[in-house]
């Protein structure tokens, strides 16, 4: 039920709603060849909701937006009364881009895992801040900017939180040489 | 002559708690802004013991990592183990046997209760009573000794592997367990006598920090956090996993918010986890503790997963993103306590010192489990 609403806001945020794409359950013994197919479907993922199978991934809904979407799309799972799981930050060096990822589920028993995500380019990265709304996304924004060297515009203090005061290093891009 | 020394009306301190007080139960450091014994504001500094587990992640092999997560939380440690194996045999489809399933949940049981014990004597020495700390760990050794006679290690454990176990469990462990819940329900009903009867305890935890719904959700809070103000939320009910649903437990909520709730929580959850243990060691299936079929080499499809598990301290998350090869491309590791923590911060204003205190004790915090 609420997979099913959520879904439907989050897919009002497209103008043009792209068709939902079902992803098809894979056997396991299957491994190789599916990790080939999906090597081949690579490529820029399009902006757009789909919908996963929770047994294979661990989650439900899976949320591609756009950088100016991502308020409203927080915003909808607020209003929803999801809460936090956690924000990381993964450097996909080939392409040139750091890909954000925003986890969230529910207390209730209606389990359904949301997964948000956006892309920056690595020159310039700069997120806006979700702390007006989820105050507990402070820490991890704090985090994900140590890691990455991600901007979390607006954020009220956006200072080393795990790293060191002084440290002006982003351990977990991949370009980074200890 | 000197005159009385007097403090103007607006006139602040700030205190410094931390890195090495009793209090904080490990390197955790809080700035707190005083008006006298009251807390104004206060900002907590973690990151001291930070270990960058998630780079070595990136780093090693899926194997070789297997030792890594029981050094995030040394309290609890299997339990962090079993939320990584779980996220990679998904991952890569291995299946597991289920006895090794079974065995799992013993050891994730166990070692809940000791994690429990632990924070339990620690809590109560926290507001001045000493010698519930040494019945604790008296209690606590038992399981201890069961554990490493199985595992070979007595904090942080290897156990777990993809595909099933290092070791399987023999009559000893067996006897041993069996003798221990019945010995654990007798103490069990020493520590209600001796502590949550005691008036001067309950008058210090009951009202203590009102955490609301509203705050836990807003900051992510799991573990007895969130079931001491209401929320029905276990992860091994809300999103079954493991060998759970086969097993008959409750999971036990109180609605007073205040730390005598949490308290309450994680007392009536050490007999929870000892039904458990009792019924598993029932059903026990025999057969085979590692999956004849497991691979040396892991190599999971490209994409990514996610799998929660219930660990003593809360919700702990495990991202994996595979890009097909022997090593993870990104390995998140979401803790629990770094959620809980967090919302100590808001909560505490206003509050008067010696209740921050016990509402930090009441938090049951790890530090390596925060910092990583």
């Amino acid at each position: 039920m609420i997979a099913e609403t959520t879904k439907q806001a989050l897919q009002a945020l497209f103008p043009e709603p792209e068709p939902v794409v079902e992803e098809i359950v894979e056997a396991p013994a299957e491994t190789e060849e599916s990790a080939k197919e999906q090597k081949k479907e690579e490529g820029p993922r399009p902006n757009g909701v789909i919908e996963r199978d929770y047994k294979v991934h661990g989650y439900h809904i899976d949320a591609q937006v756009a950088v100016d979407q991502l308020i409203d799309a927080i915003q909808i799972l607020d209003d929803a009364e999801f809460f936090i799981e956690t924000i990381t930050g993964v450097d996909w060096i080939k392409e040139g881009e750091f890909e954000i990822i925003y986890d969230f589920s529910r207390y209730d028993f209606e389990v359904c895992r949301i997964v948000i995500r956006t892309r920056v380019s690595r020159e310039n990265p700069i997120v806006p801040t979700i702390t007006g709304i989820y105050a507990g996304a402070n820490w991890h924004e704090r985090e994900t900017h140590d890691f990455f060297g991600i901007k979390f515009e607006g954020h009220p203090h956006l200072i080393p939180l795990l790293l060191p005061e002084d440290a002006d290093f982003h351990p977990l891009r991949k370009d980074f040489k200890a | 002559m000197s005159k009385p020394i007097q403090l103007g009306p607006d006139e602040t301190f700030v205190l410094n708690v931390g890195p090495q007080h009793p209090a904080t139960h490990g390197v955790l450091r809080v700035k707190m802004r005083m008006d006298g014994e009251y807390i104004v504001d206060s900002e907590t500094v973690i990151g001291y013991i930070h270990r960058m587990h998630e780079k070595m992640g990136e780093i090693k092999p899926y194997p070789q990592y297997l030792m890594n997560l029981s050094r995030m939380d040394y309290l609890g440690a299997v339990g962090y183990s079993h939320g990584h194996v779980l996220c990679v045999e998904k991952a890569a489809g291995i299946e597991v046997p289920e006895r090794a399933e079974y065995i799992r949940v013993i050891m994730v049981e166990l070692n809940r209760i000791a994690s429990h014990l632990f924070w339990f004597g620690a809590f109560v020495m926290d507001l001045g009573g000493f010698s519930p700390l040494m019945y604790a760990l008296q209690d606590r050794e038992h399981i201890l000794d069961m554990m490493e006679a199985v595992t070979g290690s007595r904090l942080t454990y290897c156990y777990f592997r993809f595909g099933g176990l290092y070791n399987d469990i023999d009559d000893q462990f067996i006897d041993a367990a069996r003798r221990f819940i019945p010995r654990m329900r007798k103490s069990l009903d020493k520590y209600d006598k001796l502590v949550t009867g005691n008036i001067i305890f309950r008058k210090r935890l009951e009202g203590n920090a009102f955490l609301s719904k509203e705050t836990c959700r807003k900051y992510g809070a799991s573990s007895a956090v969130a079931r001491g103000s209401g929320i029905n939320f276990d992860v091994r009910k809300n999103e079954p996993y493991s060998v759970y649903p086969e097993l008959d437990f409750e999971v036990p909520v109180f609605h007073e918010c205040d730390s005598l709730a949490r308290y309450n929580v994680r007392m009536a959850e050490i007999e929870q986890s000892l039904r458990i243990v009792e019924q598993a060691l029932d059903k026990l299936p025999d057969g085979l503790f590692m999956a004849e079929k497991a691979p040396k080499i892991i190599k999971p499809p490209a994409g990514d997963y996610y799998q929660a598990v219930e660990t003593a301290r809360g919700s702990f998350g495990v991202r994996l993103v595979s890009d097909g090869t022997k090593t993870p491309y990104r390995l998140k590791l979401r803790s629990p306590t770094y959620s809980n923590m967090h919302l100590f911060d808001e909560t505490c204003r206003g509050m008067m010192i010696m209740d921050a205190l016990a509402f930090m004790g009441s938090l049951d915090l790890v530090i390596p489990e925060i910092d990583r």
